[in-house]
């Protein structure tokens, strides 16, 4: 009824292969993209900006990023927080040694330094597999980690070891420090969230991507057939790491502000770009924001039940969010092992034929 | 001798009692992965969770206070002295047990047959569910706890060393602390008793049969989800001893279910699938830990503990991508 695709006729291979090949989710998406672009900057304060939207977007293109890794290549990786912090640092050198370079191309080159180190740290995955490999990335996700508390250099000898970043602007409007107006950091991020993401799906259907999903799912198989290991295998994490560390430095610069390593770029968000990456579904575009948007709203919402109307003592309240989360990705699992992007695809198949199923 | 190769064994000395502790945690990572192909992440807080448990029986505390004391204004606390550690001991066992018994009905059971990274992310899940529950339960607090095991450095030993050294170099003699002893030695019995048990007694046989292969056991008639919670219950029982043991050392708080982070070098070095190689993995690891700590660490500016152990089983990955003891990877088309 509302979603159907009787009398939508394709009459080139172009049209079949979009990526909304259904006309009423293509109307849907760029709605979507309208109202987000042209009407929430008009509406958006501080609170929705700061612990709402910026995360959300910014965990997507976390999530994007491991999920061209382990969801499309198959290598698991628990060194998301390092690489995210390899963004943030680069970001901020190149922020304070180069003043006047545009933050657009600060950001960007912050993802390519990411690149290199995620495919230096990738080398291992040609040798080791599965699970040795996951506990492998942990050495890069604790070396980083302890780099960038350790050498002074990094954080320019400030002395509380913190990362600050400075006002930069775009076309007069100041997008990083504390003066950017909630609308500017939002629409910057939701740019570059746009952008990337059109580029991973495209990336991830055309002859790379195809590359990476016949390593995921045989590599020796894929091997004898062509598919070059070394190439594949360190193609897909430095586009991943490319991914993770550009928004690990809009997290750092326009998100943040302020950060310390080990506090901002723990072990902890190493977990939570993985749990996002599998409850939204491995190898998905659309589960990489679902994913984001489950585990980023969750934790909001219920410390707004839990502290603002039950009126509980925050630790408790604590306790029960961390208690649930790992209730909810068990219970999520259990219910639906391929993701919420699965549940998405099974209930755009009972739409179709809403409300007269045969 | 001289004083510094007196340095050199005390820290190697320390390196193989810290590696036992590692190795006590692993252990309970191997057993698991043995028997079911789960690589459990939740062994840490499991630690955690037993290790509370036990404080809070030795010291009668009330379940769920802080809730219970939130939701209806209450001042509980305490419902007794404490039991008596023997008995709190054995109570907390069977907390363990029947919690690898809830875990087999909530969660494996419907997680049957999908692919490891799903089991691995349940239990990052469970890990999630009993840190928060641990916590509610029991408190977040740092807890002490005391379960009689002997502490502190061992002047007896501190006696022996001072005479080795030259006279008149000044050397104090080795610290060795005699609960890490403690913990050696229980290590070496809970390995002890694991392997009689898995080699003498129809159950360690059938543990072995599904450790091998999973559907040859269930031709015979082995049931795998008895076996399962038999497995569980034994991790808990790894669980409760690695928890007493750092406990002990560190106080019970939060940081004790990072001993997982710990272990899992070990397992790579060692190999998931064997229990000697959890042991050896365990004392490379804590020797070449301490003595890099001790010997290269100074060079970079120290605090190398973190990583160091990953470089280390990367390096030795790269060369036996299984680990040194794992069953070779012969993979096929």
């Amino acid at each position: 009824m509302l979603y159907r695709e009787a009398g939508d006729f394709k009459t080139t291979y172009r049209a079949d292969q979009q990526t909304f090949p259904i006309r009423s989710e293509r109307y849907l998406f760029w709605a979507a993209m309208a109202v987000a672009f042209l009407v929430v900057p008009f509406f958006i304060n501080s609170y929705w900006e700061k612990s709402v939207l910026v995360p959300l977007l910014i965990w997507s293109l976390v999530a994007l990023g491991l999920n061209i890794l382990t969801g499309y290549c198959g290598q698991v990786s628990l060194g998301t927080g390092g690489f995210m912090a390899v963004g943030a640092f680069a970001c901020y050198k190149l922020m304070t040694s180069f003043p006047d370079m545009p933050i657009i191309f600060v950001v960007l080159a912050s993802g390519g330094v990411t690149a290199l180190v995620g495919t230096m740290f990738g080398l291992p995955s040609l040798r080791i597999k599965g699970f040795y490999l996951a506990v492998a990335t942990l050495a890069a996700q604790f070396f980083l980690v302890w780099i960038f508390n350790k050498f002074p250099w990094f954080y320019n000898y400030s002395a509380s070891g913190q990362i600050t970043a400075p006002e930069r602007t775009i076309l007069g409007v100041a997008v990083t420090g504390p003066n950017a107006p909630s609308w500017a950091t939002y629409l910057l991020c939701l740019s570059f969230v746009f952008v990337l993401a059109w580029v991973a799906r495209n990336l991830t259907r055309g002859r790379i991507g195809r590359a990476w999903m016949a390593i995921r799912d045989m590599d020796i198989a894929a091997e004898i057939i062509g598919v070059e290991p070394l190439r594949t295998k360190l193609s897909a994490f430095a586009v991943s790491s490319f991914y993770i560390g550009t928004a690990g430095a809009l997290f750092f610069s326009v998100y943040l502000g302020a950060a310390e390593v080990t506090e901002a770029f723990g072990i902890e968000k190493s977990f939570l770009a993985l749990f996002m990456v599998i409850i939204g579904g491995l190898g998905s575009i659309l589960g990489s924001f679902l994913g984001a948007a489950f585990l980023v709203l969750m934790p909001v919402a219920l410390k707004n039940l839990f502290v603002g109307t039950l009126g509980w003592p925050t630790d408790v309240a604590t306790h029960i969010q961390i208690m649930l989360i790992g209730g909810l990705i068990v219970f999520f699992l259990i219910v639906e092992p391929h993701g919420l992007a699965q549940l998405w695809r099974l209930t755009k198949e009972k739409l179709r034929l809403w409300p007269f199923p045969y | 001798m001289s004083v510094a190769l007196l340095n050199l064994i005390e820290t190697t000395l320390n390196g193989l009692m810290a590696g036992v502790m590692y190795s006590l945690v692993a252990l309970g990572f191997v057993l698991i992965f043995k028997a079911s192909g789960i690589f459990n992440f939740a062994q840490g807080v499991l630690a955690l969770f037993a290790a509370l448990t036990l404080v809070a029986f030795q010291t009668g505390q009330v379940p769920f206070a802080h809730l219970v004391n939130a939701i209806f204004g209450t001042e509980l606390h305490k419902w007794g002295p404490g039991l008596p550690t023997f008995l709190a001991i054995l109570l907390t066992m069977l907390v363990m047990v029947a919690l690898a018994f809830l875990i087999e009905r909530l969660v494996l059971k419907h997680l049957i047959n999908q692919e490891p990274i799903i089991l691995f992310m349940a239990t990052i899940g469970l890990a999630y569910f009993l840190e928060g529950f641990g916590d509610l339960m029991w408190g977040s607090d740092v807890k002490a706890l005391d379960v009689g095991l002997p502490s502190g450095g061992s002047f007896w030993w501190e006696d022996v060393t001072r005479e080795w050294a030259a006279e008149g170099s000044g050397y104090y003699g080795m610290y060795v602390d005699l609960l890490d002893v403690s913990a050696a030695i229980v290590a070496v019995a809970l390995v002890v008793v694991l392997s009689l048990f898995s080699q003498y007694t129809a159950t360690g046989r059938a543990l072995r049969a599904v450790a091998d292969d999973h559907q040859a056991a269930l031709s015979v008639g082995i049931s795998l989800r008895t076996i399962w919670v038999i497995v569980w219950s034994i991790a808990g029982f790894v669980a409760l001893v690695a928890g007493i043991m750092w406990g002990a050392k560190s106080g019970v708080q939060f940081s004790l279910s990072l001993i997982a982070l710990k272990a899992l070098p070990v397992l790579i070095l060692g190999g998931f699938t064997s229990i000697p190689g959890a042991i050896v993995g365990g004392l490379i690891i804590g020797v070449g830990e301490k003595l890099a700590e001790a010997y290269f660490g100074p060079m970079v500016g120290g605090a190398i503990e973190n990583w160091f152990a990953y470089m280390l089983a990367l390096a030795f990955l790269l060369f036996r991508p299984q680990g040194l003891f794992g069953e070779r990877i012969i993979e096929r088309i």
